[in-house]
């Protein structure tokens, strides 16, 4: 029994990191998807949302779920700013100098950061109301804070899931994904659909930042965890948004298992090694589909 | 033997077939010409001897050898250079440093020598550089020498690609459509290029063509495709004149008119 | 401008354009040489770590400026380099051997790591290298046989043949002549077919092939010289500080790394170090400046790091070019001079794109 609770334990928590891989990789793929630019700072807008949650739970005393909705909404805001401030400056530069871009705002988010009073280079803790509750189901103990995670996910997949198929401008995101000019001609806004964008990215990485908090604690360098999103991107197939949430669960899982059950240091390395593994022998992920260039 | 021969060349992507059994031949020194509309497969072609596609079957015998299964970068050491229908030129470069990489499938030194910029090293690079300049003023490309590539008119783009092509001093030179996209006075150029180049070069050439003017001032032979299979071959009167030619350019209606 | 009256295609080729840029040059390096005398310890110092930097970052310079792949795990090679060397002197290796070693074995670990990155492209590539670099940083850390993991190792000072370089000014003028020496390298490199080709795969591979250029032996030679440098600087980094540990070539690194190559600016030699000294200089006129800025912002360590994150976004900006570019068209303002017209430099803006390709 115990094995069996070590193991449920073990693949549960992997799930509920996973989901958050999953989030913020979805970030990644929708930005990928709709503008070709790769969102380096991803990692580092979650860190930002969740020292924001923090500070709105401890220093304003804002309940978890205010907090959710308010952190969303500002990350939403700072998507937009950077779409409408940074991006469309640089509409049209090569691919590689927008990549480049988002790695000095991740830099500088992250030592923004650390400089902000009240924040810092300390490690929070962050309560939520599912923090140290757990579930005895069948003999297993299984913790409230994973199976929130979890659920949370679920949620809002559906929610960009409906969105994405059956509201207008929902469609119109995916049409312009795959071909910007037809979309201008057919009467979409290309430009608020990237503004949409970046909002929807935003908001995601931080939703993603809340739930990592009570789980990894929150801290700066948070924003590497996100840098594991790429890999599930990867796996997912860069470009698949069902991909994206796939990769990042058999990442976290693989992640969680190699803890447990491989010796040190093999948990670290985990998420890269599958991702060298993906790029050598299927390169274009579980989902994704080859591309190749016509002469 | 001839000089270059395809033999039975088939492939297809996917569940279409864009080459079907495909065979001609091509003699030393003439220039032969594959016509077809839109989609026939020509360009395919291109594509198959440069090595960007592996056949499913048949074979290309260039100078009795098979060259179907080497490696892409390998094609330009035997001899055959290329010009792309939507050029393929390094657009941040200038139009020397173009032509200076055409020399490239001559390169003698090595990553060792060329570090320390040995003799050897130099007296290559001056040679290169003397071998470029002749095409230069092969092709009237003087002004544009030191200009950056992607800011010069297309035409004189197409230009550059052709010199590129001539700096390889290859001895089979395929042309994917070298006259689109060109005005009058470039195409009357390019018209004399092509036979100073056939002429006073001695190469093969095999071009691609839409135009059929051009065509028929240039070639001594021309092979019609359609859907992927040749529907006519011969000199410029009768492939020209073949009903089949006629009924995949103009239609049926045309023909029996 | 002036004109230069080629007589000689060997003209075309040489090193330096016009005569007086060969005597500039000179007095620079003559300047150079001068300075230690004028300076005091400490700036030597910083400058020597500029000098031995460069020689990594004209490396990846040489990947990403003029090769096109984009690395973000080059930290890893800096400290394969490091602690190669430093492994090989403390088994009684004397230096002058251990360090050209530790450029090849690095250069090495660059072709076995240039070799799958053949099918990969931009985005990919970028990212794989990151992956590469969290490898190689958990695999220092846990080898702790050969590199005493977390610990970290001690290192000697460089030492050639009973000669040690274990002052500030001694190591200054040592990698003051290998920098000067690689960059040589590097610029004989990039007027040679082989940098040629390098360029050219960057800018169209298909070509590139339909040059003759193997995309195999190219790419994996691209990521073997740019290793093979950083490997050599590598070396310098670790009997320079003495002592070295995984905390010195984590991905933060790499990313600085990239910021120098930025801010520099990519594709030219001079854009590598002017990038690494801006980079390197950063703390310094931080804490220079320290009187003038709110108490609060000045004592912050993550400053120089918010700073370069945000050089980097305003370069991307409005002079994607770098540093280089910025004196270039100061240069020209005032070659032009009084015919110099504001728009001269604008950049074209291209719109939306229709099919991703």
């Amino acid at each position: 029994m115990e094995f069996l609770n070590e193991i449920v334990q073990t693949i549960l928590s992997g799930i509920a990191i996973g989901c958050i891989y999953g989030i913020v990789a979805l970030g990644f793929v929708l930005i990928f998807k709709a503008t070709e630019v790769v969102n380096f700072a991803q990692g580092e807008m979650m860190v930002l949302g969740a020292f924001i949650a923090y500070s709105l739970t401890t220093f304003l005393g804002f309940s978890y779920w205010t907090a959710l909705l308010l952190t969303t909404i500002a990350l939403g805001i700072l998507g937009m700013f950077l779409e409408r401030v940074v991006l469309r400056t640089l509409i049209g530069e090569p691919v590689f100098v927008l990549f480049i871009l988002t790695i000095g705002l991740g830099t500088f988010f992250r030592s923004f950061v650390s400089m902000v009073p009240g924040w810092g280079t300390d490690t929070y803790g962050f309560k939520t109301p599912f923090t140290d509750k757990v579930v005895n189901f069948a003999n297993l103990v299984i913790s409230w804070e994973h199976v929130s995670v979890i659920v949370m996910t679920i949620v809002l997949i559906l929610v960009l899931f409906a969105f994405f198929r059956f509201t207008r401008i929902g469609v119109a995101m995916r049409a312009t994904s795959q071909n910007q000019l037809a979309a201008v001609y057919m009467g979409i806004s290309v430009h608020r659909v990237f503004s949409l964008t970046w909002i929807i990215s935003g908001a995601l990485g931080g939703i993603a930042g809340i739930l990592l908090s009570p789980i990894t604690f929150v801290h700066m360098n948070m924003g590497f965890i996100g840098l594991k999103a790429f890999p599930a991107a990867v796996l997912g197939g860069f470009g698949s948004i069902p991909g994206a949430m796939v990769g990042g669960v058999i990442i976290g899982v693989t992640e969680s298992l190699a803890g447990v059950y491989l010796p040190i240091g093999w948990k670290d390395v985990a998420a890269w090694i599958i991702l060298i593994a993906v790029l050598i022998f299927r390169p274009e992920g579980l989902f994704g589909i080859q591309e190749k260039k016509k002469v | 033997m001839s000089f270059f021969e395809a033999q039975n060349i088939s492939i297809s992507f996917g569940g279409l077939r864009a080459l079907n059994q495909v065979s001609f031949e091509v003699n030393q020194g003439e220039v032969f010409s594959i016509i077809g509309p839109n989609g026939a497969g020509k360009t395919t072609i291109f594509n198959c001897i440069n090595r960007y596609y592996d056949l499913d079957e048949g074979a290309f015998i260039f100078k009795d050898k098979d060259i179907s299964k080497v490696r892409p970068h390998m094609v330009p050491g035997l001899g055959i250079a290329r010009t792309f229908q939507n050029i393929e030129l390094f657009a941040n470069t200038t139009v020397i440093d173009n032509l200076l990489l055409g020399r490239h499938r001559h390169r003698r030194t090595n990553l060792l020598t060329e570090t320390l910029f040995s003799r050897s090293v130099r007296r290559q690079e001056m040679e290169s550089r003397e071998k470029a300049e002749d095409i230069i003023d092969f092709l009237d490309l003087q002004a544009y020498r030191d200009q950056i590539v992607m800011n010069l008119p297309f035409g004189v783009q197409k230009t550059v690609e052709l010199a590129r092509a001539l700096t390889m001093e290859p001895e089979l030179l395929l042309l994917d459509e070298p006259s689109s996209g060109m005005n009058m006075e470039e195409r009357e150029d390019l018209v004399f290029w092509i036979t100073d180049i056939k002429e006073e070069l001695g190469i093969t050439i095999l071009l691609v063509e839409h135009n059929m003017r051009f065509v028929n001032q240039l070639s001594d032979r021309i092979l019609a495709l359609n859907f992927g299979v040749v529907i006519a071959q011969g000199t410029p009167k009768e492939v020209l004149e073949h009903p089949e030619v006629m009924k995949a350019y103009l239609g049926e209606e045309s023909v029996s008119a | 401008m002036r004109f230069v009256m080629k007589k000689d295609y060997y003209d075309n080729i040489r090193l330096f354009k016009y005569r007086s840029t060969f005597f500039w040059y000179l007095a620079l390096v003559i300047g150079c040489f001068l300075l230690p005398l004028v300076l005091d310890e400490y700036i030597t110092s910083i400058i020597s770590l500029i000098c031995m930097y460069s020689i990594a970052t004209i490396g990846l310079m040489l990947l990403t400026g003029y090769g096109g792949q984009v690395s973000m795990g080059h930290a890893a090679f800096l400290g394969i380099g490091a602690y190669t060397s430093a492994i090989l002197t403390s088994k009684g290796l004397p230096f002058l051997l251990a360090m050209p070693a530790a450029g090849l074995l690095t250069g090495l670990v660059g072709i076995f790591i240039g070799l799958p990155a053949l099918r990969l492209t931009g985005l990919y590539l970028a990212i794989a290298t990151m992956g590469f670099g969290f490898i190689v940083e958990e695999i220092i850390v846990r080898w702790e046989g050969l590199t005493n993991g977390n610990m970290g190792m001690i290192v000697d000072p460089p030492s050639i043949f009973g000669f040690w370089f274990d002052t500030e000014t001694r190591f200054y003028y040592l990698s003051l002549i290998l920098l000067i020496l690689f960059i040589l390298m590097a610029r004989n490199i990039l007027r040679s077919p082989t940098g040629r080709a390098l360029i050219a795969i960057r800018d169209s591979e298909v070509a590139a092939q339909a040059m003759g250029i193997s995309m195999l032996k190219y790419k994996t030679m691209a990521f073997a010289i740019s290793s093979f440098f950083t490997g050599i600087s590598g070396s310098l980094y670790a009997h320079k500080l003495t002592f070295i540990n995984p905390e010195s070539f984590t991905i933060i690194v790499s990313i600085e790394f990239l910021a120098m190559i930025i801010i520099g600016g990519l594709g030219s030699i001079h854009g590598a170090i002017y990038g690494t000294t801006f980079v390197l200089f950063l703390p310094q006129v931080i804490v220079m400046t320290k009187d003038y800025m709110p108490k609060y912002i000045a004592d912050q360590t993550g400053l120089p790091a918010a700073l370069y994150g945000l050089m980097i976004v305003l370069f991307i900006l409005f002079e994607p070019m770098g540093i280089y570019r910025w004196w270039l068209k100061t240069k020209f303002y005032f070659e032009m001079f009084p015919l110099y017209k504001k728009d001269t430099f604008k950049r074209e803006r291209k719109y939306v794109k229709a099919v991703r390709q």
